[in-house]
Protein backbone atom coordinates (compact mmCIF):
# COMPACT_ATOMS: atom_id res chain seq x y z
CA UNK A 1 0.00 0.00 0.00
CA UNK A 2 1.42 3.41 -0.86
CA UNK A 3 1.21 6.52 1.29
CA UNK A 4 -1.69 8.06 -0.62
CA UNK A 5 -4.01 5.08 -0.16
CA UNK A 6 -3.10 4.86 3.50
CA UNK A 7 -4.03 8.47 4.07
CA UNK A 8 -7.22 7.98 2.04
CA UNK A 9 -8.10 5.07 4.25
CA UNK A 10 -7.47 7.26 7.27
CA UNK A 11 -9.77 9.89 5.87
CA UNK A 12 -12.72 7.61 5.17
CA UNK A 13 -12.29 5.75 8.46
CA UNK A 14 -10.99 8.68 10.44
CA UNK A 15 -12.62 7.43 13.61
CA UNK A 16 -13.42 3.78 13.77
CA UNK A 17 -15.05 1.70 16.45
CA UNK A 18 -15.19 -2.01 15.86
CA UNK A 19 -16.93 -4.55 18.05
CA UNK A 20 -16.66 -2.31 21.07
CA UNK A 21 -18.10 -3.51 24.36
CA UNK A 22 -18.15 -1.58 27.58
CA UNK A 23 -19.06 -3.15 30.90
CA UNK A 24 -19.11 -1.38 34.25
CA UNK A 25 -18.37 -3.11 37.52
CA UNK A 26 -21.23 -2.19 39.86
CA UNK A 27 -22.30 -3.30 43.31
CA UNK A 28 -24.84 -5.63 41.76
CA UNK A 29 -22.26 -7.18 39.47
CA UNK A 30 -21.12 -6.47 35.95
CA UNK A 31 -23.33 -4.16 33.92
CA UNK A 32 -22.90 -4.37 30.16
CA UNK A 33 -23.72 -0.84 29.03
CA UNK A 34 -22.95 -1.04 25.31
CA UNK A 35 -22.32 -4.08 23.19
CA UNK A 36 -20.82 -4.65 19.77
CA UNK A 37 -20.71 -1.02 18.68
CA UNK A 38 -19.44 -0.60 15.13
CA UNK A 39 -19.09 2.84 13.66
CA UNK A 40 -16.78 4.56 11.24
CA UNK A 41 -16.65 8.27 10.74
CA UNK A 42 -15.16 10.14 7.79
CA UNK A 43 -12.89 13.11 8.12
CA UNK A 44 -14.90 16.33 8.21
CA UNK A 45 -18.13 14.50 8.89
CA UNK A 46 -20.71 15.63 11.43
CA UNK A 47 -22.21 12.62 13.20
CA UNK A 48 -24.88 12.70 15.87
CA UNK A 49 -25.59 9.94 18.34
CA UNK A 50 -29.21 9.84 19.44
CA UNK A 51 -31.09 7.50 21.74
CA UNK A 52 -33.19 7.40 24.86
CA UNK A 53 -31.82 8.51 28.19
CA UNK A 54 -29.47 5.99 29.75
CA UNK A 55 -28.93 3.96 26.59
CA UNK A 56 -25.19 4.60 26.48
CA UNK A 57 -24.63 7.68 24.32
CA UNK A 58 -22.24 9.31 26.77
CA UNK A 59 -20.49 6.00 27.22
CA UNK A 60 -19.76 5.79 23.49
CA UNK A 61 -18.60 9.41 23.38
CA UNK A 62 -16.34 8.96 26.40
CA UNK A 63 -14.88 5.84 24.83
CA UNK A 64 -13.93 7.88 21.76
CA UNK A 65 -12.61 10.63 24.03
CA UNK A 66 -10.49 8.03 25.83
CA UNK A 67 -11.98 9.02 29.19
CA UNK A 68 -13.31 5.45 29.43
CA UNK A 69 -11.47 2.29 28.43
CA UNK A 70 -13.33 -0.25 26.33
CA UNK A 71 -13.82 -3.68 27.86
CA UNK A 72 -13.15 -5.19 24.45
CA UNK A 73 -13.00 -4.15 20.81
CA UNK A 74 -10.84 -1.57 19.08
CA UNK A 75 -11.11 2.17 18.76
CA UNK A 76 -9.01 4.00 16.24
CA UNK A 77 -8.58 7.68 15.50
CA UNK A 78 -6.48 8.94 12.61
CA UNK A 79 -4.83 5.55 12.17
CA UNK A 80 -3.86 5.17 15.81
CA UNK A 81 -5.44 3.19 18.59
CA UNK A 82 -7.13 5.41 21.16
CA UNK A 83 -5.18 4.81 24.36
CA UNK A 84 -6.46 7.62 26.56
CA UNK A 85 -7.73 11.16 26.40
CA UNK A 86 -5.82 13.80 24.52
CA UNK A 87 -6.21 17.28 23.08
CA UNK A 88 -6.58 15.99 19.51
CA UNK A 89 -10.03 14.75 20.63
CA UNK A 90 -11.34 17.73 22.55
CA UNK A 91 -14.58 17.43 24.46
CA UNK A 92 -17.44 19.83 25.07
CA UNK A 93 -18.89 18.52 28.29
CA UNK A 94 -22.58 18.30 29.05
CA UNK A 95 -22.20 20.73 31.97
CA UNK A 96 -19.57 23.00 30.38
CA UNK A 97 -16.95 22.01 33.04
CA UNK A 98 -15.19 25.35 33.10
CA UNK A 99 -12.74 25.86 35.94
CA UNK A 100 -14.50 28.41 38.17
CA UNK A 101 -11.29 30.06 39.42
CA UNK A 102 -10.16 31.01 35.91
CA UNK A 103 -11.74 33.70 33.76
CA UNK A 104 -13.35 32.79 30.44
CA UNK A 105 -10.09 33.85 28.83
CA UNK A 106 -8.07 31.85 31.36
CA UNK A 107 -10.06 28.69 30.74
CA UNK A 108 -9.40 28.83 27.00
CA UNK A 109 -5.81 29.98 27.46
CA UNK A 110 -5.02 26.96 29.63
CA UNK A 111 -6.10 24.70 26.77
CA UNK A 112 -4.36 26.73 24.07
CA UNK A 113 -1.13 26.89 26.05
CA UNK A 114 -1.23 23.16 26.56
CA UNK A 115 -1.65 22.40 22.85
CA UNK A 116 0.47 25.12 21.23
CA UNK A 117 2.67 26.36 24.10
CA UNK A 118 5.71 24.37 23.03
CA UNK A 119 5.85 25.84 19.55
CA UNK A 120 4.41 29.33 19.88
CA UNK A 121 5.09 32.47 21.89
CA UNK A 122 2.83 34.00 24.50
CA UNK A 123 1.53 36.70 22.12
CA UNK A 124 0.40 34.15 19.57
CA UNK A 125 -1.28 32.05 22.30
CA UNK A 126 -3.18 35.09 23.54
CA UNK A 127 -4.15 35.88 19.97
CA UNK A 128 -5.52 32.37 19.53
CA UNK A 129 -7.50 32.66 22.76
CA UNK A 130 -9.03 35.98 21.71
CA UNK A 131 -9.86 34.54 18.31
CA UNK A 132 -11.66 31.62 19.94
CA UNK A 133 -13.68 33.96 22.14
CA UNK A 134 -14.55 36.05 19.11
CA UNK A 135 -15.65 32.96 17.21
CA UNK A 136 -18.39 32.36 19.77
CA UNK A 137 -19.15 36.07 20.14
CA UNK A 138 -17.80 36.44 23.65
CA UNK A 139 -14.90 38.86 23.23
CA UNK A 140 -16.55 41.18 25.77
CA UNK A 141 -16.73 38.47 28.46
CA UNK A 142 -13.04 37.56 28.37
CA UNK A 143 -12.28 38.74 31.89
CA UNK A 144 -15.42 37.42 33.55
CA UNK A 145 -15.46 34.36 35.78
CA UNK A 146 -17.77 31.49 34.71
CA UNK A 147 -20.17 32.23 37.57
CA UNK A 148 -20.57 35.78 36.26
CA UNK A 149 -21.91 34.77 32.85
CA UNK A 150 -25.14 33.06 31.74
CA UNK A 151 -25.54 29.34 31.11
CA UNK A 152 -25.51 29.84 27.34
CA UNK A 153 -22.33 31.88 27.58
CA UNK A 154 -20.63 29.21 29.70
CA UNK A 155 -21.55 26.61 27.11
CA UNK A 156 -20.12 28.85 24.38
CA UNK A 157 -16.87 29.22 26.32
CA UNK A 158 -16.77 25.42 26.59
CA UNK A 159 -17.20 25.17 22.82
CA UNK A 160 -14.58 27.88 22.23
CA UNK A 161 -12.15 26.01 24.48
CA UNK A 162 -12.68 22.79 22.56
CA UNK A 163 -12.37 24.51 19.17
CA UNK A 164 -9.30 26.55 20.15
CA UNK A 165 -7.39 23.31 20.59
CA UNK A 166 -7.85 22.67 16.85
CA UNK A 167 -8.80 19.08 17.54
CA UNK A 168 -8.84 16.35 14.94
CA UNK A 169 -12.24 15.38 16.33
CA UNK A 170 -14.62 17.56 18.28
CA UNK A 171 -16.68 15.55 20.75
CA UNK A 172 -19.80 17.10 22.22
CA UNK A 173 -22.04 15.58 24.88
CA UNK A 174 -25.46 17.22 24.67
CA UNK A 175 -23.78 20.60 24.35
CA UNK A 176 -27.06 22.50 24.24
CA UNK A 177 -29.14 20.22 26.43
CA UNK A 178 -29.39 22.56 29.40
CA UNK A 179 -30.28 25.67 27.40
CA UNK A 180 -33.58 27.34 26.57
CA UNK A 181 -34.96 26.89 23.06
CA UNK A 182 -33.94 30.34 21.78
CA UNK A 183 -30.38 30.15 23.02
CA UNK A 184 -30.11 26.62 21.73
CA UNK A 185 -31.26 27.62 18.23
CA UNK A 186 -28.80 30.52 18.25
CA UNK A 187 -25.88 28.30 19.28
CA UNK A 188 -26.85 25.64 16.75
CA UNK A 189 -26.67 28.27 14.01
CA UNK A 190 -23.30 29.39 15.31
CA UNK A 191 -22.07 25.81 15.38
CA UNK A 192 -23.18 25.35 11.76
CA UNK A 193 -21.20 28.45 10.82
CA UNK A 194 -18.10 27.49 12.83
CA UNK A 195 -18.01 23.91 11.57
CA UNK A 196 -18.53 25.26 8.05
CA UNK A 197 -15.48 27.48 8.52
CA UNK A 198 -13.21 24.96 10.21
CA UNK A 199 -14.35 21.75 8.51
CA UNK A 200 -14.04 19.90 11.81
CA UNK A 201 -14.95 16.29 12.31
CA UNK A 202 -17.68 16.29 14.93
CA UNK A 203 -19.37 13.64 17.04
CA UNK A 204 -22.30 15.02 18.99
CA UNK A 205 -24.55 13.28 21.49
CA UNK A 206 -28.07 14.63 21.57
CA UNK A 207 -31.60 13.64 22.47
CA UNK A 208 -33.14 16.36 20.30
CA UNK A 209 -34.38 15.01 16.97
CA UNK A 210 -34.51 18.40 15.23
CA UNK A 211 -31.03 19.25 16.40
CA UNK A 212 -29.69 15.95 15.08
CA UNK A 213 -31.30 16.43 11.66
CA UNK A 214 -30.35 20.08 11.38
CA UNK A 215 -26.67 19.56 12.16
CA UNK A 216 -25.68 16.07 11.08
CA UNK A 217 -24.45 14.36 7.96
CA UNK A 218 -25.35 11.07 9.58
CA UNK A 219 -27.41 10.16 12.62
CA UNK A 220 -26.47 7.12 14.67
CA UNK A 221 -29.55 5.77 16.42
CA UNK A 222 -28.91 3.63 19.45
CA UNK A 223 -31.13 0.88 20.80
CA UNK A 224 -32.14 0.83 24.44
CA UNK A 225 -29.80 -0.53 27.10
CA UNK A 226 -28.60 -2.58 28.76
CA UNK A 227 -26.27 -3.89 26.10
CA UNK A 228 -27.25 -1.06 23.80
CA UNK A 229 -25.83 -0.97 20.33
CA UNK A 230 -26.09 0.94 17.07
CA UNK A 231 -29.60 0.23 15.79
CA UNK A 232 -29.54 2.14 12.54
CA UNK A 233 -27.55 4.86 10.82
CA UNK A 234 -29.42 7.47 8.85
CA UNK A 235 -27.93 9.63 6.11
CA UNK A 236 -29.15 13.22 6.04
CA UNK A 237 -28.69 14.23 2.41
CA UNK A 238 -29.39 17.94 2.87
CA UNK A 239 -26.75 20.17 1.27
CA UNK A 240 -24.80 22.72 3.30
CA UNK A 241 -24.90 25.47 4.34
CA UNK A 242 -28.24 24.66 5.93
CA UNK A 243 -30.69 27.39 6.84
CA UNK A 244 -33.03 26.67 9.72
CA UNK A 245 -36.00 28.51 8.20
CA UNK A 246 -35.75 26.95 4.76
CA UNK A 247 -35.50 23.43 6.16
CA UNK A 248 -38.97 23.23 7.65
CA UNK A 249 -40.54 22.36 4.27
CA UNK A 250 -37.58 20.51 2.81
CA UNK A 251 -38.78 16.98 1.93
CA UNK A 252 -35.40 15.46 2.90
CA UNK A 253 -35.58 17.17 6.27
CA UNK A 254 -39.14 16.02 6.88
CA UNK A 255 -38.27 12.46 5.83
CA UNK A 256 -35.15 12.32 8.01
CA UNK A 257 -37.04 13.70 10.97
CA UNK A 258 -39.80 11.16 10.49
CA UNK A 259 -37.30 8.30 10.22
CA UNK A 260 -35.64 9.22 13.51
CA UNK A 261 -38.95 9.73 15.29
CA UNK A 262 -40.14 6.42 13.94
CA UNK A 263 -37.04 4.68 15.25
CA UNK A 264 -37.21 6.30 18.69
CA UNK A 265 -40.92 6.16 19.37
CA UNK A 266 -42.19 3.21 17.32
CA UNK A 267 -39.58 0.53 17.01
CA UNK A 268 -37.38 1.36 19.98
CA UNK A 269 -39.70 3.17 22.34
CA UNK A 270 -38.44 3.51 25.88
CA UNK A 271 -39.08 0.30 27.77
CA UNK A 272 -41.27 2.04 30.33
CA UNK A 273 -43.24 3.82 27.61
CA UNK A 274 -43.70 0.64 25.59
CA UNK A 275 -45.08 -1.34 28.52
CA UNK B 1 -58.26 67.49 31.91
CA UNK B 2 -55.11 65.91 30.67
CA UNK B 3 -52.60 67.95 32.73
CA UNK B 4 -54.46 67.15 35.95
CA UNK B 5 -54.26 63.44 35.33
CA UNK B 6 -50.59 63.75 34.54
CA UNK B 7 -49.79 65.61 37.76
CA UNK B 8 -51.76 63.05 39.72
CA UNK B 9 -49.82 60.27 38.12
CA UNK B 10 -46.58 62.08 38.74
CA UNK B 11 -47.44 62.58 42.39
CA UNK B 12 -48.22 58.91 42.74
CA UNK B 13 -44.92 58.02 41.10
CA UNK B 14 -43.07 60.36 43.44
CA UNK B 15 -44.93 59.13 46.50
CA UNK B 16 -43.97 55.54 45.98
CA UNK B 17 -40.19 56.00 45.96
CA UNK B 18 -40.35 58.29 49.00
CA UNK B 19 -42.28 55.67 50.96
CA UNK B 20 -39.95 52.96 49.75
CA UNK B 21 -36.92 54.98 50.77
CA UNK B 22 -38.32 55.53 54.24
CA UNK B 23 -39.10 51.82 54.47
CA UNK B 24 -35.57 50.92 53.40
CA UNK B 25 -34.03 53.36 55.87
CA UNK B 26 -36.14 51.89 58.67
CA UNK B 27 -35.11 48.39 57.70
CA UNK B 28 -31.46 49.41 57.83
CA UNK B 29 -31.86 50.97 61.28
CA UNK B 30 -33.62 47.85 62.50
CA UNK B 31 -30.82 45.69 61.10
CA UNK B 32 -28.22 47.85 62.81
CA UNK B 33 -30.00 47.63 66.15
CA UNK B 34 -30.25 43.86 65.81
CA UNK B 35 -26.53 43.66 65.07
CA UNK B 36 -25.41 45.80 68.01
CA UNK B 37 -27.88 45.48 70.86
CA UNK B 38 -27.87 41.71 71.52
CA UNK B 39 -24.07 41.32 71.72
CA UNK B 40 -23.74 44.38 73.96
CA UNK B 41 -26.53 43.08 76.16
CA UNK B 42 -24.81 39.68 76.33
CA UNK B 43 -21.54 41.28 77.45
CA UNK B 44 -23.34 43.34 80.08
CA UNK B 45 -25.05 40.22 81.46
CA UNK B 46 -21.67 38.49 81.51
CA UNK B 47 -20.10 41.41 83.41
CA UNK B 48 -23.01 41.42 85.87
CA UNK B 49 -22.61 37.71 86.61
CA UNK B 50 -18.87 38.21 86.99
CA UNK B 51 -19.49 41.10 89.41
CA UNK B 52 -21.92 38.93 91.40
CA UNK B 53 -19.37 36.11 91.59
CA UNK B 54 -16.65 38.51 92.72
CA UNK B 55 -18.92 39.82 95.46
CA UNK B 56 -19.51 36.28 96.67
CA UNK B 57 -15.90 35.20 96.44
CA UNK B 58 -13.41 37.81 97.57
CA UNK B 59 -10.50 35.99 95.86
CA UNK B 60 -11.86 36.85 92.43
CA UNK B 61 -11.60 40.53 91.47
CA UNK B 62 -14.58 42.14 89.74
CA UNK B 63 -14.64 43.76 86.29
CA UNK B 64 -13.56 47.21 87.45
CA UNK B 65 -10.35 46.29 89.31
CA UNK B 66 -9.42 43.99 86.42
CA UNK B 67 -9.99 46.84 84.00
CA UNK B 68 -7.70 49.10 86.03
CA UNK B 69 -5.05 46.40 86.16
CA UNK B 70 -5.32 45.92 82.41
CA UNK B 71 -4.89 49.63 81.75
CA UNK B 72 -1.77 49.64 83.91
CA UNK B 73 -0.47 46.50 82.24
CA UNK B 74 -1.01 47.67 78.68
CA UNK B 75 0.44 51.10 79.29
CA UNK B 76 3.88 49.48 79.38
CA UNK B 77 3.55 46.40 77.15
CA UNK B 78 7.19 46.08 76.10
CA UNK B 79 9.32 46.49 79.20
CA UNK B 80 12.08 43.97 79.98
CA UNK B 81 13.18 43.30 83.57
CA UNK B 82 15.31 40.24 83.07
CA UNK B 83 14.33 36.96 81.38
CA UNK B 84 11.38 36.13 83.62
CA UNK B 85 9.78 39.55 83.90
CA UNK B 86 8.81 41.08 80.58
CA UNK B 87 5.88 43.14 79.31
CA UNK B 88 2.60 41.52 78.24
CA UNK B 89 3.38 42.49 74.64
CA UNK B 90 6.56 40.41 74.61
CA UNK B 91 4.69 37.48 76.12
CA UNK B 92 1.97 37.61 73.46
CA UNK B 93 4.52 38.00 70.67
CA UNK B 94 6.66 35.10 71.79
CA UNK B 95 3.61 32.86 72.06
CA UNK B 96 2.54 33.94 68.58
CA UNK B 97 6.03 33.27 67.30
CA UNK B 98 5.96 29.70 68.62
CA UNK B 99 2.52 29.15 67.14
CA UNK B 100 3.72 30.61 63.85
CA UNK B 101 6.78 28.36 63.73
CA UNK B 102 4.97 25.20 64.81
CA UNK B 103 2.06 25.87 62.50
CA UNK B 104 4.35 26.84 59.64
CA UNK B 105 6.20 23.54 59.88
CA UNK B 106 2.88 21.71 60.12
CA UNK B 107 1.66 23.44 56.95
CA UNK B 108 4.95 22.77 55.18
CA UNK B 109 4.60 19.05 55.78
CA UNK B 110 0.83 18.71 56.16
CA UNK B 111 -0.24 20.33 52.88
CA UNK B 112 1.90 18.14 50.58
CA UNK B 113 1.04 15.11 52.73
CA UNK B 114 -2.66 15.92 52.36
CA UNK B 115 -2.30 16.20 48.58
CA UNK B 116 -0.51 12.87 48.36
CA UNK B 117 -3.05 11.15 50.58
CA UNK B 118 -5.95 12.63 48.62
CA UNK B 119 -4.45 11.69 45.28
CA UNK B 120 -3.12 8.19 45.85
CA UNK B 121 -5.48 5.64 47.37
CA UNK B 122 -2.68 3.25 48.24
CA UNK B 123 -0.79 5.80 50.32
CA UNK B 124 -4.03 6.95 51.91
CA UNK B 125 -4.76 3.39 53.01
CA UNK B 126 -1.20 3.02 54.24
CA UNK B 127 -1.31 6.14 56.39
CA UNK B 128 -4.91 5.81 57.58
CA UNK B 129 -4.15 3.62 60.62
CA UNK B 130 -1.24 5.80 61.72
CA UNK B 131 -3.26 8.97 61.46
CA UNK B 132 -6.31 7.59 63.22
CA UNK B 133 -4.08 6.28 66.00
CA UNK B 134 -2.09 9.47 66.57
CA UNK B 135 -4.74 12.11 65.95
CA UNK B 136 -6.77 11.62 69.14
CA UNK B 137 -3.66 11.80 71.35
CA UNK B 138 -3.69 14.85 73.63
CA UNK B 139 -1.12 17.34 72.35
CA UNK B 140 0.59 17.59 75.74
CA UNK B 141 1.37 13.89 75.68
CA UNK B 142 3.92 14.78 73.00
CA UNK B 143 5.74 17.25 75.23
CA UNK B 144 8.04 14.72 76.99
CA UNK B 145 9.12 13.34 73.62
CA UNK B 146 9.89 16.87 72.49
CA UNK B 147 11.88 17.63 75.63
CA UNK B 148 13.73 14.35 75.25
CA UNK B 149 14.64 14.91 71.62
CA UNK B 150 15.33 18.65 71.62
CA UNK B 151 16.60 18.93 75.22
CA UNK B 152 15.23 22.45 75.48
CA UNK B 153 11.86 23.98 76.29
CA UNK B 154 11.37 26.27 73.32
CA UNK B 155 11.71 23.73 70.49
CA UNK B 156 9.72 21.27 72.58
CA UNK B 157 6.71 23.59 72.69
CA UNK B 158 7.06 24.29 68.97
CA UNK B 159 7.08 20.54 68.45
CA UNK B 160 3.85 20.21 70.42
CA UNK B 161 2.23 22.91 68.29
CA UNK B 162 3.47 21.18 65.16
CA UNK B 163 2.13 17.76 66.07
CA UNK B 164 -1.26 19.03 67.23
CA UNK B 165 -1.90 21.37 64.32
CA UNK B 166 -0.78 19.06 61.53
CA UNK B 167 -3.84 16.75 61.62
CA UNK B 168 -6.53 19.26 60.62
CA UNK B 169 -4.32 20.40 57.75
CA UNK B 170 -3.64 16.89 56.47
CA UNK B 171 -7.21 15.70 56.82
CA UNK B 172 -8.89 18.75 55.30
CA UNK B 173 -6.45 18.91 52.41
CA UNK B 174 -6.87 15.21 51.70
CA UNK B 175 -10.67 15.48 51.88
CA UNK B 176 -10.55 18.47 49.55
CA UNK B 177 -8.36 16.67 47.03
CA UNK B 178 -10.53 13.56 46.99
CA UNK B 179 -13.64 15.71 46.56
CA UNK B 180 -12.41 17.60 43.51
CA UNK B 181 -15.22 17.17 40.97
CA UNK B 182 -14.56 14.49 38.38
CA UNK B 183 -15.48 17.06 35.71
CA UNK B 184 -12.41 19.14 36.47
CA UNK B 185 -10.20 16.08 36.40
CA UNK B 186 -11.72 15.06 33.06
CA UNK B 187 -10.84 18.50 31.70
CA UNK B 188 -7.29 17.99 32.95
CA UNK B 189 -7.14 14.58 31.27
CA UNK B 190 -8.48 15.82 27.93
CA UNK B 191 -6.00 18.70 27.98
CA UNK B 192 -3.28 16.21 28.89
CA UNK B 193 -2.01 18.42 31.73
CA UNK B 194 1.19 17.33 33.40
CA UNK B 195 0.99 16.27 37.05
CA UNK B 196 2.57 19.55 38.14
CA UNK B 197 0.05 21.57 36.11
CA UNK B 198 -2.80 19.44 37.43
CA UNK B 199 -1.68 20.39 40.92
CA UNK B 200 -1.17 24.11 40.31
CA UNK B 201 -4.04 24.80 37.90
CA UNK B 202 -6.72 22.34 38.99
CA UNK B 203 -6.18 20.64 42.34
CA UNK B 204 -4.72 23.52 44.33
CA UNK B 205 -7.40 26.09 43.45
CA UNK B 206 -10.11 23.48 43.92
CA UNK B 207 -8.73 22.46 47.30
CA UNK B 208 -7.90 25.95 48.56
CA UNK B 209 -11.22 26.51 50.39
CA UNK B 210 -10.84 23.16 52.19
CA UNK B 211 -7.22 23.93 52.90
CA UNK B 212 -8.12 27.25 54.48
CA UNK B 213 -10.67 25.51 56.69
CA UNK B 214 -7.90 23.15 57.77
CA UNK B 215 -5.57 26.06 58.48
CA UNK B 216 -8.25 27.82 60.51
CA UNK B 217 -8.90 24.72 62.62
CA UNK B 218 -5.23 24.04 63.08
CA UNK B 219 -4.33 27.57 64.15
CA UNK B 220 -7.25 27.38 66.57
CA UNK B 221 -5.84 24.18 68.05
CA UNK B 222 -2.31 25.60 68.12
CA UNK B 223 -3.46 28.65 70.04
CA UNK B 224 -5.34 26.42 72.50
CA UNK B 225 -2.31 24.24 73.04
CA UNK B 226 0.38 26.90 73.33
CA UNK B 227 -0.95 28.21 76.66
CA UNK B 228 -0.86 24.75 78.21
CA UNK B 229 2.54 23.91 76.74
CA UNK B 230 4.12 27.12 77.96
CA UNK B 231 2.71 26.58 81.44
CA UNK B 232 4.73 23.40 81.54
CA UNK B 233 7.90 24.62 79.88
CA UNK B 234 8.31 28.18 81.16
CA UNK B 235 10.24 30.99 79.46
CA UNK B 236 8.53 33.99 77.93
CA UNK B 237 4.99 33.54 76.66
CA UNK B 238 1.39 34.10 77.57
CA UNK B 239 1.00 30.60 79.08
CA UNK B 240 4.08 30.99 81.22
CA UNK B 241 2.88 34.45 82.24
CA UNK B 242 -0.41 32.96 83.50
CA UNK B 243 1.54 30.46 85.55
CA UNK B 244 3.84 33.14 86.91
CA UNK B 245 0.90 35.32 87.95
CA UNK B 246 -0.67 32.30 89.62
CA UNK B 247 2.50 31.90 91.66
CA UNK B 248 2.26 35.62 92.52
CA UNK B 249 -1.45 35.09 93.30
CA UNK B 250 -2.26 38.01 90.99
CA UNK B 251 -5.76 36.88 89.97
CA UNK B 252 -6.57 40.07 88.08
CA UNK B 253 -3.67 39.33 85.71
CA UNK B 254 -4.83 35.77 85.24
CA UNK B 255 -8.24 37.03 84.20
CA UNK B 256 -6.60 39.53 81.86
CA UNK B 257 -4.59 36.68 80.36
CA UNK B 258 -7.78 34.74 79.71
CA UNK B 259 -9.22 37.71 77.83
CA UNK B 260 -5.98 38.25 75.92
CA UNK B 261 -5.86 34.61 74.83
CA UNK B 262 -9.50 34.79 73.79
CA UNK B 263 -9.15 38.04 71.89
CA UNK B 264 -5.97 37.00 70.06
CA UNK B 265 -7.62 33.70 69.13
CA UNK B 266 -10.65 35.57 67.85
CA UNK B 267 -8.50 37.94 65.78
CA UNK B 268 -6.56 35.04 64.24
CA UNK B 269 -9.81 33.29 63.35
CA UNK B 270 -11.35 36.44 61.83
CA UNK B 271 -8.22 37.19 59.82
CA UNK B 272 -8.28 33.67 58.37
CA UNK B 273 -12.00 33.86 57.57
CA UNK B 274 -11.32 37.14 55.77
CA UNK B 275 -8.48 35.50 53.86
CA UNK B 276 -10.70 32.56 52.92
CA UNK B 277 -13.39 34.87 51.53
CA UNK B 278 -10.92 36.14 48.92
CA UNK B 279 -10.69 32.64 47.49
CA UNK B 280 -14.39 31.89 47.46
CA UNK B 281 -14.99 31.80 43.73
CA UNK B 282 -18.33 29.96 43.84
N1 LIG C 1 -19.41 4.57 35.80
C1 LIG C 1 -20.50 3.81 35.66
N2 LIG C 1 -20.71 2.76 36.47
C2 LIG C 1 -21.80 1.99 36.32
N3 LIG C 1 -22.75 2.17 35.39
C3 LIG C 1 -22.60 3.21 34.54
C4 LIG C 1 -21.47 4.08 34.63
N4 LIG C 1 -21.58 5.01 33.66
C5 LIG C 1 -22.72 4.74 33.02
N5 LIG C 1 -23.34 3.64 33.52
C6 LIG C 1 -24.57 3.03 33.04
O1 LIG C 1 -24.47 2.84 31.66
C7 LIG C 1 -25.68 3.16 31.01
C8 LIG C 1 -25.42 4.18 29.94
O2 LIG C 1 -25.05 5.41 30.55
P1 LIG C 1 -24.78 6.71 29.70
O3 LIG C 1 -24.38 7.77 30.64
O4 LIG C 1 -23.87 6.40 28.58
O5 LIG C 1 -26.24 7.03 29.13
P2 LIG C 1 -26.70 8.21 28.17
O6 LIG C 1 -27.26 7.60 26.96
O7 LIG C 1 -25.62 9.20 28.01
O8 LIG C 1 -27.89 8.84 29.02
P3 LIG C 1 -28.36 10.37 29.11
O9 LIG C 1 -29.06 10.68 27.85
O10 LIG C 1 -29.31 10.36 30.27
O11 LIG C 1 -27.15 11.19 29.35
C9 LIG C 1 -26.63 3.63 32.08
O12 LIG C 1 -27.51 2.57 32.40
C10 LIG C 1 -25.76 3.96 33.24
O13 LIG C 1 -26.42 3.66 34.45
MG1 LIG D 1 -25.31 11.23 28.73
Amino acid sequence: MNAATVSQLHDTRFVELSRVNKAFATKKGVFLAVQDVNLSIKKGEFVSIIGHSGCGKSTVLNLIAGLLDASSGTLICNGREIAGPGPERSVVFQNHSLLPWLTCFGNIYLAVEQVFGKKEGKERLKQRTHAALELVGLAHAADKRPNEVSGGMKQRVGIARALAMEPKVLLMDEPFGALDALTRAHLQDELIRIVGETGSTVVMVTHDVDEAVLLSDRIVMMTNGPAATVGEILDVPIPRPRKRLELADDPDYVAARKAVLDFLYQRHARPAAAA
Amino acid sequence: MKPIIETQVMRAVEAVPAAMLREARLARVREWIMAVVPPVLGLLVFAAIWQAVSLQNKAIPGPLPVWDAAVALFSKPFYVNGPNDQGIGWNILSSLQRVGLGFGLAALIGIPAGFIIGRFKFIAAMLAPIISLLRPVSPLAWLPIGLLVFKSANPASIWVIFISSIWPIILNTAAGVSQVPQDYLNVARVLNLSESKIITKVLFPAVLPHLLTGIRLSIGVAWLVIVAAEMLTGGVGIGFWVWDEWNNLNVAHIIIAIFVVGIVGLLLEQALIKLASFFDYQ
